[in-house]
């Protein structure tokens, strides 16, 4: 589903150049669930930006889903992310002004959906992650737990190949983690292609496969069979 | 980029963000209700100057006689100058580009008595040419003609106001009024748009009354029409006008006080110009007040795309495409300054018809309103505005990377 190849990433600040993914091979098959491990500054936040079609890279390839995303258009990038990626952020990320349903509809409104359709899908795919009643609350009125599954459910809700999840437990308590876990978790047992980025050992133990990073190099990539289970 | 939907979209996210809408709004609606007021003003100013050119033709020019006030061929500086029937034959007859003209004689102290009724009013001895310098509409019957002063026939025609005060509301037309004890026949009735006053004329053939009230072939007065000859043509016939009547009457022709010509067409022109300067003025504070509105409303978009940095950044990653972040920005904008510009004509016009029903009457302001032309163009121009003013924030807008707006502080 995804294969990286050599992919090297340096930015620039200032005059220094800083070199932050040096060489990465990395192939992760569909239907996986892998967790990304590292020191904040060994460069997963950028491996997940780049993966996410959020940001280019200098050299090496990326095939997503057979197809070589390089030197994209914001446009073209843009396509991509709508149609076949799904993203869950640590801090949530909901628009503050729009209730759980609008949130949820969202992807679907840059696919061009028809609204009554959006709405009707919205109410579906939170019905699945339990919010249903919560469906025309702000997200200030919902707890951090409930934020995080609204935001699921808003990728959830374009039916992508593949969902990226940046540090999705980072702000919640380990209870309400758990819960989160347990919804991405069943996502991922329907097929869905799940990368998460995390520090988290419990959290990373409930993955399928881990792989570390260190100084923007891939450092330990272990198959993890319990969790797969 | 259009759609109906997307249209929702935008009116979701403006009625969530009321403050923010109605602070922008304000100003842009400021700037349209400040311009119409202006243009209506304006308009008010000019209608009021042209009332004041409402009493006499625009091409008229009157010519009045003197002292003379240099020595001439000999002659002293002192005497009077006369202007006389032939003076006005020879005008009529021999200057180019004159089109009516008439004499003017005013009967002395006279008393108007009809019946029981009778009144002092302005009796003034005309050629038929009158007519058409002051601005004087017939009601009834006919104005003075060839044939009453070929004829000196005994016929008057009489204001409306003479009539109302003479007549009580009796038919006028073929009765017999006596001035001075001389009966005339009433042959016809007039308005004047020059107002009252106009209206509280009679008038006499020229050659009766001269003959009736001892004033040989004298003329007060002379007035003539140019028909539609511009400024300087006008000039022209004055400069003719005045060769033929110096020659006639030994003075010198550069002698202004031996004889006056006062052309309306010339003092009409000024106020052209001067009403040309002020329309001038008001667009440019008009055109500055919006300006200044879509200077404030680009800004205020330009905080609210900082704002909305992080909200930007999540529409992108959930697969916003550059485009249709700039159409967001654009179409706000564009609604903003559309909507609120209109609320500020609507007001602005609504301000003009009710100053010009309710504001007590001004002969220097007159109607104020806009054409709806006007109103067009100030629509076109916000709607262009909008598209200006949410430009540069909708550009910004969508250089927005999603890595460094979703970054967690």
């Amino acid at each position: 589903m995804l294969r990286l190849e050599k992919i090297h990433k340096s930015y620039t600040i200032g005059k220094n150049a800083l070199h932050v993914l040096k060489g990465i091979d990395l192939t992760i098959e569909e239907g996986e669930l892998a967790a990304i491990m590292g020191s904040s500054g060994s460069g997963k936040s950028t491996l997940l930006n780049i993966l996410g079609l959020l940001d280019d890279y200098d050299s090496g390839e990326y095939h997503l889903d057979g197809r070589l995303m390089k030197g994209l258009s914001e446009t073209r990038a843009a396509i991509y992310r709508s149609q076949s990626l799904g993203f869950v952020f640590q801090s949530f990320n909901l628009i503050p002004f729009k209730t759980a349903a609008e949130n949820v509809a969202l992807p679907l409104y840059y696919q061009k959906v028809r609204r009554k359709k959006r709405n009707k899908l919205a109410r579906e795919y939170l019905e699945k992650v339990g919010l249903l009643e919560w469906a025309d609350h702000l997200p200030t009125e919902l707890s951090g737990g409930q934020m995080q599954r609204v935001a699921i459910a808003r990728a959830l809700i374009s039916r992508p190949k593949v969902i990226f999840a940046d540090e999705p437990t980072g702000a919640l308590d380990s209870t309400t983690s758990l819960e989160v876990m347990d919804v991405l978790q069943a996502i991922n047992a329907e097929g869905v292609t799940m990368v998460i980025v995390t520090h988290e050992h419990d959290i990373a133990g409930m993955c399928g496969r881990v792989i570390h990073l260190n100084d923007g190099m891939i450092e330990t990539d272990e198959r993890n069979a319990a969790a797969a289970a | 980029m259009f759609s109906l939907d997307n249209w929702q979209e935008i009116l979701d996210t403006l009625a969530k963000n009321k403050l923010r809408t109605l602070l922008t709004g304000f100003s842009v609606a400021w700037g349209i209700f400040m311009l119409i007021i202006l243009l209506g003003s304006g308009n008010g100013l000019a209608n009021g100057v042209e009332y004041q050119f409402r009493d006499d033709a625009i091409n008229s020019l009157w010519i009045r006689s003197g002292q003379t006030s240099m020595p001439h061929q000999g002659h002293r500086p002192g005497r009077m100058v006369q202007f006389t029937n032939e003076d006005h034959d020879l005008i009529a007859a021999a200057v180019d580009g004159v089109e009516h003209t008439t004499g003017r004689y005013y009967v002395r102290s006279p008393t108007v008595t009809y019946g029981k009724e009778s009144g002092n009013y302005d009796v003034r001895a005309v050629h038929p040419g009158h007519l058409y310098v002051e601005n004087t509409i017939m009601t009834e019957g006919r104005y003075i003609n060839e044939l009453d002063v070929q004829q000196v026939r005994k016929t008057t025609v009489i204001g409306d106001l003479v009539k109302q005060a003479l007549f009580k509301g009796e038919p006028a037309i073929g009765e017999l009024i006596e001035i001075n004890g001389v009966a005339f026949k009433v042959v016809g009735v007039f308005e004047d748009a020059g107002g009252q006053n106009e209206m509280e004329k009679i008038y006499l053939p020229i050659s009766t009354a001269q003959r009736t009230y001892g004033g040989a072939n004298r003329l007060a007065q002379m007035m003539v029409t140019t028909g539609d000859a511009d400024l300087a043509e006008s000039e022209a016939i004055m400069d003719d006008i005045r060769r033929r009547i110096a020659a006639r009457h030994n003075f010198a022709e550069d002698d202004e006080r031996a004889m006056s010509i006062f052309s309306n067409l010339k003092n009409f022109q000024r106020f052209l110009n001067l009403m040309g300067g002020i329309r001038l003025f008001v667009w440019i504070i008009g055109i500055g007040t919006i300006l200044a509105g879509v200077v404030g409303v680009s800004n205020i978009m330009m905080i609210a795309v900082q704002e909305r940095t992080k909200e930007i950044g999540i529409r992108k990653a959930l697969g916003a495409t550059p485009r249709s972040i700039i159409g967001l920005v654009l179409q706000e904008s564009v609604l903003i300054t559309g909507v609120a510009g209109y609320i500020g004509l609507v007001l602005g016009v609504g301000l003009l018809e009710l100053a010009a029903e309710k504001m007590p009457h001004s002969e220097f302001f007159l109607n104020p309103s806009v054409d709806l032309k006007v109103a067009i163009y100030a629509t076109l121009l916000l709607v262009l505005a909008g598209a200006v003013a949410g430009g540069f924030p909708a550009r910004r807008a969508a250089r927005i990377r999603p890595i460094e707006a979703l970054r967690d502080e």
